[in-house]
Parts: C-alpha cells; structure tokens; sequence
C-alpha cells in the first residue's frame, strides 16, 4: 500500500473550488447587508456585512410566504417520490419479469421508455388545458405530470435492476403458497432497496429544482413552491437585491442542508442511476 | 392443485402494469396527440379555432424569429456540449487520481448539481449585471453587463449551464474512470505509453460508453434551456437569447401563438428525436470498432 497523494493536483482542485464557492459566497453576503451597504464598487459589493443581521430573511420570508411554500415543495417532492417508489417499482417489476416472455410487456417497455425523447414543449400546451378540463391545474396536477414524466427513466433503472436478482427467490416463496403480490411485497421490494434509494434521490433532486411544470400547470392557483416563489419574487420586488438575495439564500438552505446530510447516498444514488 | 401451463401466465403482473400504462397514456401519449392536432390550427389558446391545414408549419420555415431561437438553441447546446465534456473529464480525472481529501472535493464540486437553476441563474444574474462590470472597471477603466449586449448575452447563459451541468457529468465520468483496470496503465507504462498518448489510446477508448451517455445527456438537456433564460435574460435584449423551449412558453402560453407553437413543439419534437437516434447510432458504431 502506497501512500503518496498527488499534491500538485490536489492543489489545483482546491483553488478551483473558488468557482463553486464564489457565487455561494455573494449569496450569503449580500442576503445579510442592507442596501446602504451596497456600492458600485468591486469590494464594497464584495465586502462582509458590518453586522450580520436577519431582517432580510424575515422580510423575505413575509414576502414569498416561505412555510406556506416551503409546505408545497415538500409536499409536491414528497408524495411524488413516495408514489414513485411504489408505482414505479412495481411496473418496472411487472414489466422487467416478463417482457422476456410476452410481446405485451415488452411493447410496454418501449412504450414507456419512447417516453424519454418527448420534450416538455410539447406537452406544456396540452397539458394546461387537460388539467384545467379536469380541475387538477393545482398540486395534484403537478404530481400526476411529475409520476410520468419520471416513468420512463424510473421503469428502466427498476427492470434493469431485476437482471441482478435471481428469479428462484420468487419461486421459491410461490412454493409456499405466496401469490404474485405478496411475495413482490415481502421478498422483492425490500430487494430493490438500494434502487429505491436512487430512484428516490433522481427524483426528489428533479422535482424539488424544476420550475416549469408548476409554472404552467398551477399559476393562478396560487399555490408556489420554492423556486416558483422566487420568479414572482423576482417580478414584483427585483430592486431590492439584498431581500432578494435572502431569499435565494432561503431556497437554496434546504436542499443544500439535506445534501450535507446525505450526501453519500445522493452521490452513489446518482452514480447508480447513470451508469444502468 | 392447478397445473400450469407454460403459456399461462400470473394475471397479477398485468394489473401492476396497466395503471401506469394508462396514466401514461392520458399525460404522456394524449397531450403529445393533442399538440399535434392543435399544430393545424390556429388556436390562440382560447376562444374559437379553425383548421388552417400545413400552414404553421410553412410559416415555421419563413418565421425569423423562430429560426433565430433554433440557431441560439443550437449554438449554446454545442458551446454547453463541448465545454461541459472537456471540463468534467479533466475534473474527473483530477478527482480520480491519488489526491488527498478525495471525498471532501468530490462532495464539492457536485454542490451545483443540487442547486435549482432558476436561482443559480438570478445569483449569476447579479454576478453578471454587477461584478462583472465593477471588476472590468476597476481594470480597464469602464465596463458594462454582458446581459445586455445583443452580441454577448449568450455567453452568460453558456456559462451559467456550464457551471451547473460539470458537476454531473464529472460524476458520471469518475464511474466510468473507475471501470479502467489499473494493470493496464501498467502494461500501457511497459509499452511507454504516458501522458496525452495514454489518455488517448487507453483511457478514453475504455470510457467512450460513459463519453456516449454523457455527450447524449448533456445535448438533450441543453436543448431544452429554459430555467437559465427565464433568470438571466429573458430573451433580451431584442429577442437574442430565445431558446426553443422558451419561444414555445412565451409565446404560446401568453402571446396568442397556441397553434403556432405547437407546430414549432412538434418540429422540435422531431429534432430532438433524430438529434439523439443519430448520436446513439454514430457512437454506438465507434465503440463496435474498438
């Protein structure tokens, strides 16, 4: 075992954490001055606040509603990931199972999967009118449009996995006298866990950040979600680049807080879901 | 007992198949029938609508401002192609050789991958509209935004997709690094292959499945900026930086234009579509070859 790190790289990586860490720096900096603080001048922009205080945030708060909002991006990234995990798994078992054996299934598949060149363009017009037609222009529209738009990756990375579990496990608890159902719930399910674990993070990661689905599904029904809140934050209130600034800095907290915490899972998540 | 035959097969399976294959159908399928029906009228998103046949889509041809966004659209998603590719698989290969605190700087260097676009792109907005031109003040003796020259807007929005998408495909690229065996870096040594002339005949011929998924992800999500356009630009100045994606929201959705986009949707449907059958197909060949 060698034990000899390559500084020169290990330097350069370092220093080139500036591009990452510059524009999180401005963030915070800025969402805690006031706008008497601000110049035109490079360091007088650049500068840390004379005293650190919160009452951007709580302004900023008032303004975007944040708990209300941050209520519905939850909620929205909640159910969707939950739903995913359910549905999603049991299509892509159902489908991974047999499209080997019945043509149905296997033009099942590619019907889903086509599903991934379909760009959102092309939806987004038909899509307000179908949810306005069906009284879901609102959170439940936008989780419905999330729980397809997601199918076709969702299904594929869950058939793909199945090639990983032998099919004598099944088999073997039908033996016993488990149905189908049962024995998916009780043996293969809990299988598929660190699937559900990517799949979970792919899809909470899309859904937390995306901005045009509630966009044109939900406006007008008041309800916003996080990055949602900072485009009419943006039209109504964009001079005040310090409650701004706050604001971003609000919708950037969560996320950034969940992925100190589990960034292991989300990096082996991604790294999962990418190379199947 | 039931005896089973082989042909036979458990109904259960069907039923967790179709829910999902008919929501599908109803989201998916329909809305993308529906697009295209609306593409031979002239719906305006509200009111009453006739047929008006193939003419949107004559119009499509000879509309410059359509044209404009599909040249913007392209030339971004190449600069967005290129540079995020470059850049990762150096990043990627930085990341993956004996560094210290490994894990701290891959954790870093992903962060921008978790943040939303749309507010990346309002910071990136201040960065560009303020900082930027302070700094050039401070050294040239004058400056002024980028986002609001015709000529230069488009550069922050390659900039600001760049610097969001590196993280993922650097990613996707440490995996890719990860599959090359080291024994052959030492029989590549033997032979006195180093430097550029490893990366090139060992390295990059062991990951080019990872360069394919990469080059294909990278492509289609640049194609459909949006996010970034909303937060940086809007468009301006003077309808420069329209995006595909973008026109179609515009508008379609507020300008009175529903037919007449749908048909640009379907048209860019059909690109997107070719776009990534001919780079599966072409990347597919190479890597048969090797």
């Amino acid at each position: 075992m060698k034990k000899k790190y390559n500084w020169p790289v290990t330097i350069l990586l370092i220093l080139g954490l500036v591009t990452i860490l510059f524009p999180l720096y401005i963030t915070v900096v800025i969402a805690f001055k006031q706008p008497s603080e601000m110049g035109n001048t490079l360091s007088s922009i650049l500068s840390l606040p004379k005293s650190w205080s919160f009452s951007n945030f709580a302004q900023a708060m008032k303004v975007t509603d944040f708990w209300h909002t941050l209520l519905n991006s939850i909620l929205i990234t909640g159910v969707t990931v939950i739903l995913s995990v359910l549905l999603h798994s049991m299509a892509g078992y159902a489908i991974g199972r047999m499209k080997k054996r019945h043509k149905w299934f296997n033009r099942a598949y590619f019907y889903i999967v086509s599903g991934m060149f379909v760009p959102f363009a092309i939806l987004m017009m038909p899509l307000v009118k179908e949810t306005a037609d069906l009284h879901i222009a609102n959170i439940v529209g936008v989780i419905i449009c999330y729980l397809v738009f997601f199918m076709p990756i969702n299904v594929m990375l869950y058939s793909g996995y199945l090639t990983n579990i032998p099919e004598a496990l099944e088999e073997a608890a039908k033996v016993d006298g488990g149905s189908t159902w049962s024995t998916y719930w009780t043996i293969i399910f809990p299988i598929m866990k660190p699937m559900h674990a990517t799949v979970a993070i792919l899809t909470a990661l899309s859904t937390w950040n995306d901005v045009m689905t509630p966009l044109v599904i939900m406006s007008g029904s008041g309800a916003n979600t996080l990055p949602l809140a900072q485009l009419t934050f943006q039209t109504q209130f964009g001079t005040n680049y310090n409650l701004a600034f706050a604001s971003y800095l609000l919708a950037l907290l969560p996320m950034l807080i969940f992925y100190i915490f589990a960034q292991k899972q989300i990096l082996n998540g991604v790294v999962n879901g990418a190379v199947k | 007992m039931k005896k089973k035959n082989k042909l036979d097969f458990d109904r259960t399976y069907v039923w967790m198949t179709i829910p999902l294959v008919v929501l599908f159908f109803l989201f998916n399928t329909f809305p993308l029938i529906k697009g295209f029906m609306y593409s031979f009228t002239n719906f305006r998103g509200y009111g009453t609508y006739q047929s008006v046949g193939l003419r949107n889509y004559m119009d499509l041809f000879t509309d410059a401002r359509v044209g404009h966004s599909y040249l913007f659209t392209f030339g971004v998603a190449i600069c967005v192609t290129v540079l995020v590719n470059v850049i990762s698989l150096i990043l990627a290969m930085g990341l993956n050789s004996k560094i210290k605190f490994k894990s701290g700087l891959r954790a870093l260097y992903f962060v921008p991958n978790i943040l939303g676009a749309l507010v990346v792109g309002y910071i990136f907005n201040y960065f560009f509209t303020y900082i930027l031109p302070a700094f050039e003040k401070m050294v040239f003796g004058s400056g002024s935004s980028i986002l609001a020259s015709e000529k230069w807007a488009w550069v922050a929005i390659v900039v600001v997709c760049v610097w969001q998408s590196v993280a993922m495909q650097t990613i996707i690229y440490i995996s890719g690094l990860q599959t090359v065996p080291e024994d052959i870096y030492e029989a590549g040594a033997i032979d006195g292959s180093t430097g550029w002339t490893r990366f090139k005949t060992l390295t990059l011929p062991l990951i080019l499945p990872f360069v394919t998924i990469n080059l294909v992800l990278t492509m289609k999500n640049a194609l459909m900026v949006f996010d970034q356009i909303m937060a940086l630009t809007k468009g301006g100045p003077a309808q420069s930086t329209e995006s595909i994606s973008y026109l179609i929201y515009n508008n379609g959705m507020s300008g009175g234009q529903f037919g007449f986009q749908s048909a640009n949707a379907v048209l860019f449907f059909i690109v997107i579509v070719l776009i990534s059958v001919f780079q599966l197909k072409f990347m597919g060949k190479k890597e048969e070859q090797l």
